[in-house]
Order: structure tokens, then sequence, then C-alpha cells
């Protein structure tokens, strides 16, 4: 955990609602999986936002447009520097990948899930993506990833681009050694039940203070009460307990 | 440099400084970011007889400088507390710590009082009789005199260590309660707990909490803190805690003028976990600023 001052260096719209923000400042430290919390003028809690990429001093968040923090954010311009909690969260275990691992990223799910392909990929790993997205609109990102070298399925809802259906439709047929996902959290469910390995799920909750201390995003699992923020936001297939 | 230190409830703590109760942990999460033994105390997380996991998320919720938290008394109840949690904060923390207790019934109360009141560095039992976020839960007890009275009386009979009653906002006369407390024998009183607030969804219509309604805190209910805080102060003879979005060593002194001895800090450390090291640190130049040379001179000291 640290608490850095961060200047950003670049903006970019992906989509409708998607941004991309580059910063710079002390990365070090920081873990694919893991996310930071960012304080945001006019606001009073910390907005939580997953880490894209690392690369030298720079940090990588794409984020979604969503309600007014993200609304902020997305108004932000290249110079302006923001308080940054950092190394928030346990971040994936990518040691456990076996050679093939599949990474299935859904919507605002898919930045995560770019860190750990890349990290992966330097690993010596063969990766395979499946991005998934309701519209061709809403697409992001299928160049980057194939950039690293991942091998790269997109799946719409309507059909509009790449394989038509869910994520679960594009898993089947693939092979995999074990799988690393992050989405919303109906998404998570369905992976949980058509995936054949092994895996890890990034959770989405509303949380008070990011580091721990607040319980407010305390979520039940077959290895006890976790915190999404400090004890996740990454849990194994083996400890998930289905609520909602 | 000025003088910070304080005697609250016969005993001295370095300066007025005590993060509240729910936004601290049980300490060691802190202690990653900071030497929390700067602080005067801290009130560890509330705990209860038996462990509980709180209500369902979502539990928090945004507000216009502040937030409303919904937790429900999450715990690992009093006797992991003790195994478990009491060792590692002796390990990042060598003051005296303030005890936070929740509970169902006087029984409840007691029993988890009596079992802390035994622990050598629990300094103090922060009996919590308005947690807003418990069905039939404190809130009941600390909502009437007759429950307030009862309680505090129960647990001031089984337990050797000061007693300060953590009292609700969430009432038609505060002063009333509070004097309820001190003729059960508390040695001190806190203020205020949370104001019941709620938000909902415009898109869902749905309550952003999972449980409808939560406890409202941070900077926006500094005003009504400090006004319950002066009519308790003058209501009283026992010392009394103040608490409510203070953020800043200003706001420490003007919740001491209001009447307070010591001050908790809550919502501020979840957005900023150095909040209290950099009261502490802010302090000396903000009584300089203001000619206090001893901190203890200003309590009550609203003119």
């Amino acid at each position: 955990m640290k608490q850095i001052i961060f200047e950003i260096s670049a903006t970019r719209r992906l989509t409708e609602t998607v941004f991309e923000m580059k910063l710079k400042g002390d990365v070090s430290g920081i873990k694919c999986g893991q996310f930071v919390n960012l304080l945001i003028d006019g606001l009073y809690l910390r907005r939580p936002i997953s880490v894209c990429d690392l690369a030298g001093d720079e940090l990588t968040l794409v984020y979604k447009v969503v309600g007014k923090g993200t609304a902020k954010m997305s108004e932000m311009q290249v110079g302006q520097k923001i308080d940054i909690l950092t190394e928030l969260g346990n971040g994936y275990d990518l040691s456990t990948s076996g050679d093939n691992p599949l990474l299935i990223g859904g919507g605002v799910g898919v930045p995560p899930m770019y860190l750990c392909a890349k990290r992966l990929i330097e690993g010596g790993k063969r990766v395979s993506v499946i991005l998934g997205f309701n519209t061709k609109e809403e697409v992001f990102y299928e160049e980057e990833f194939k950039k690293l070298g991942a091998d790269v399925t997109v799946t719409t809802v309507d059909g509009s681009y790449g394989v038509k259906g869910f994520v679960t439709n594009a898993m089947q047929g693939k092979d995999y050694t074990y799988f690393y996902t992050c989405g919303p959290e109906p998404m998570l469910k369905a992976v949980y039940n058509a995936s054949k390995t092994s895996g890890q799920f990034s959770f989405e909750e509303r949380m008070g203070c990011g580091f721990g201390a607040c319980m407010g995003c305390s979520c039940k699992t077959l290895y006890g009460n976790k915190r999404i923020c400090k004890d996740g936001p990454v849990l194994c297939k083996e400890e998930i307990i289905w609520e909602k | 440099m000025g003088e910070m230190k304080i005697n609250l409830c016969g005993i001295e703590i370095d300066n007025p400084i005590i993060p509240a109760s729910g936004t601290f942990g049980y300490g060691y999460e802190f202690a990653e970011f900071y030497d929390i033994n700067c602080l005067g105390t801290f009130s560890f997380k509330g705990t209860t007889k038996d462990a509980r996991f709180g209500n369902p998320t979502p539990r928090i919720a945004e507000c216009y400088a502040g937030m409303i938290n919904a937790v429900g008394l999450q715990n690992p109840g009093v006797d992991k507390v003790i195994s478990e949690e009491l060792p590692r904060l002796k390990k990042c923390f060598n003051k005296k710590v303030m005890a936070n207790v929740g509970g169902f019934s006087v029984e409840e109360y007691v029993h988890t009082a009596s079992l802390l009141d035994k622990e050598e560095q629990v300094g103090w039992l922060e009996i919590n009789i308005s947690c807003p976020n418990v069905h039939a839960g404190g809130v009941n007890f600390g909502s009437s005199e007759k429950g307030a009275y009862e309680i505090i009386n129960a647990v001031k009979k089984s337990v050797n260590k000061p007693v300060i009653a953590k009292l609700s906002p969430n009432v038609t006369d505060i002063t009333a309660i509070a004097r309820a407390v001190e003729d059960a024998g508390a040695d001190g009183v806190s203020l205020i707990n949370t104001l019941l607030g709620m938000r909902i969804d415009l898109r869902t219509r749905k309550p952003v909490i999972a449980n409808k309604m939560g406890g409202f805190s941070g900077p926006a209910i500094f005003p009504v803190a400090v006004r319950m805080v002066y009519q308790v102060a003058n209501a009283v003879k026992i010392p009394v805690i103040g608490m409510g979005g203070v953020s800043t060593a200003e706001d420490v002194i003007e919740m001491m003028l209001a009447g307070a001895t010591a001050v908790e800090v809550g919502a501020a450390n979840l957005v900023n976990p150095y909040a209290c090291k950099q009261i502490i640190e802010d302090l000396p130049g903000v009584m300089a600023k203001y000619k206090i040379e001893k901190l203890s001179d200003v309590i009550g000291g609203v003119k």
C-alpha cells in the first residue's frame, strides 16, 4: 500500500463510455490483478479502478463512465495530478497458469486481463483471450491484446462482431490449462459453471476505504469471510460461494 | 511546542486524537501506513459476544461530503478478538486501547465487556448503545433513557475499567440519554454515532444500500456533532469524547471548544489513511496560531 501523487500523461476515448488514462508516477510494487484508489475533487470516497497496464513509470487505467466519479475522471486533462493509493488487493496468482492459460474478460472486466496476458506471455505461456461485449460499438482493446501475441476471440451478445453470444459460447472447444477472469457477476457465474479447469475470479463491490479497514465490501467464502478489497478482489474457483 | 496531553477518565494520553471504532479495524491495517503509536489511543472494531458477518452488500454509499455505511457490526466475536486480534494489535500498538462493545441484550453487553475488561491493554470500554445498522440491536437501548441506563448500569457493575457510553444522535433529546448514562455510572460519553441516512439509485430505483438505510458520517455531519457535543457537555459532569466528521486539527479544536475532552476521527481514516497522523502533526502549528499553550485549556472554552 502506497499513497502516490500521479500526473496524467495521456487520455484516450476507446468507445462511447470507455476511457483510457495513462499516469506517470511510482508504480513499483503494483501487481497484475490489483487495483488503485483515486481521490477525486468534489467527491468524498475514493474510486477503485483496476490496473490495466504498467510500463516503465506509467500506469494505465481503462474505465467505463458509470457514475459521478468516472464521469469526472473522463473530464480530467493531461498534466492534472491525482492522489492515488496503489498496491491494493491481492492480485492474480500467475504461478498456477500452466502452459496454456485462458483469460476471459467481459466489458469493463477486460482491462485487468491485459496486464495478466502481458505477464503470462513474458513468462513464455501460450495465452488465449476471450473478450466479451454486448455489441460491436462496445469492443475495445482487441488490437492491444493481439499485439501482445495472444490468441484473441471477441464475442458480442447481438452478434454484430466476432462470435455471437456470451463468453461461455467461445469457451466451448477451447483447450486450456487454467483460467483467469473478470467481468460482471452474472458472467463470472456462467464462466464458473462452464469452466473445465480451476481458475481465478476478480470481483467488484462498493468499497469504503479499499484497504481493509471498514468491512464495507465483505463476502462469504468457503474459507471464511473475506474483504473484496484486501483479501480479494481475486478469489479462487474452489472458495467461491454464489449468493446473489 | 504546546502541550497536547489530556486526561481521559483517569488515564493520561499523549494527545486527544482517537480513531473511531469501525474505521480503524484492530489497528494493524493502519500500522502498514504509519507508526500508530503517535495516536492518543484508538477505539477498535465493535465487538460482540458471537461472531457476526454483518449486513448484505452493498454496505457503502457516497454522499455529499460524507458516506453512508451499513456494515452491521461484522466482527469475529469476543473470544477470537481476545485470542487473535488483540495479540496482533499488541505488536503494533504499545499504549492502552479503547475496546468498543456492541450487543443485543443486557447479558451480551455484560458478557463481552467483562471479558475485555480483563485484558491488560484495554484502557477503556466504549459501550456502543447506538449502532444504527443492526435491527433490534443496541440502538433500541440507546434511544430510550431507560434502556441506556439499564445497559450502562449492568456493565458498570461488572467491570473495573472506565466505561464510556457511545450515544446516538438519532434521538429527540440526546442530553436526556447522556444524563441517564451518567446516572447509571458511566465515566464518560462519546458522541455522535452516525446519523441514520439513505440514498436511492435513480437507474434501479432501489436503495443504494442493501439494508436500505445506514449511518451517515463525514464532514457533512460535523456541525450537528459540534452542536450535540456542546449540549451534552453542558448537561453532564463526566468527560465527553466528541466525534462526527472531524477531519482537521482545526476541527479538533472546535470540537474541544464545544466541550470535548478528546476527539474521535472516523470516516476521514477511510479516505486518507494518514488522516490521524496528519492531524496530530498539524495540531502544534494550529495551537500556536490560536495561542493555545495547553490543549486541555480549551475544553468547553466556547464563549
